[in-house]
């Protein structure tokens, strides 16, 4: 067997995954129910997100204050965000109580912890650069706050290009890669069963 | 102009209780939250077309 760092990659990677669990036609029956579209409805207003978002890194502040269609993606970035973390939150009810990290899917459950934790930072980072008299309050908020945990000297909240540079490239690309992380740890494993069914199969563990 | 459908330039308004207090807009997302958890989880989903097949 190679030893080379090619072949154990080819292993952990392509040879690991079936095309036919990558992109599946079924699901199984225990799927259909709405609780389980939760996930996806987060993605596609992630989509949205990015989408708007680089329509308004494009345009510039100038364009999402002063003008109406400047103002209408400015609230699709806003409202996208709001069902995001509304879908996501509900995921995470749903899947909290289906105890989804049954059958060896920790490191799926942990990863969507990453991506909520990411998420939340994104979205921090979101408020300080929307250039209004919010971002001024927040920012200058947050950074008594940051002071007073003692890491002010490492992150200034009051550094606008720092912001921008963390809200508009680092952090979206972080978050879609744990989200393409997630979806593929997903799809390893499959959708976790229900409860009842899980114990009958085998014995829940 | 652009008019808001609801007229947001104004302070929040909070509900106090005790120690805890909310503002209006965080608690309407947050029983709008449950209000969905509740609707997916006992809405009937309705059957997939390889059922007829």
């Amino acid at each position: 067997m190679s030893t080379s760092w090619t072949a154990r990659v080819r292993k952990a990677t392509l040879e690991s995954y079936k095309p036919e669990d990558l992109l599946p036609d079924t699901q199984p029956a225990y799927v259909a129910s709405w609780i389980y579209i939760f996930g996806v409805l987060t993605i596609a207003a992630f989509v949205m997100l990015f989408a708007t978002g680089l329509i308004l890194t494009l345009e510039g502040p100038a364009w999402w204050h002063g003008s109406g269609v400047g103002h209408y993606f400015n609230s699709m970035h806003l409202w996208s965000v709001e069902l995001f973390f509304v879908f996501m939150v509900v995921h995470l009810w749903g899947k909290f109580w289906m105890a989804a990290w049954r059958g060896k899917r920790t490191a799926t459950w942990v990863s969507g912890v990453i991506a909520f934790m990411a998420s939340i930072i994104t979205a921090f980072t979101g408020y300080l650069i929307q250039t209004n008299f919010d971002s001024q309050w927040i920012s200058t908020e947050a950074k008594d706050g940051f002071n007073s945990i003692g890491v002010g000297a490492f992150f200034n909240a009051l550094n606008t290009g720092q912001a921008i540079l963390l809200h508009v490239a680092l952090l979206p690309l972080l978050l879609g890669g744990i989200v393409v992380w997630h979806i593929i740890l997903i799809r390893r494993k499959g959708v976790v069963p229900p409860i009842l069914n899980d114990i009958n199969i085998d014995g829940g563990n | 102009m652009h008019t808001a459908i609801i007229n947001l330039n104004h302070p929040a308004h909070y509900f106090n209780f005790g120690s805890f207090s909310i503002s209006a807009g965080n608690l309407t997302i947050i029983v709008s939250m449950i209000i969905i958890f509740g609707i997916a989880l006992f809405l009937p989903f309705p059957k997939s077309h390889s059922d007829k097949k």
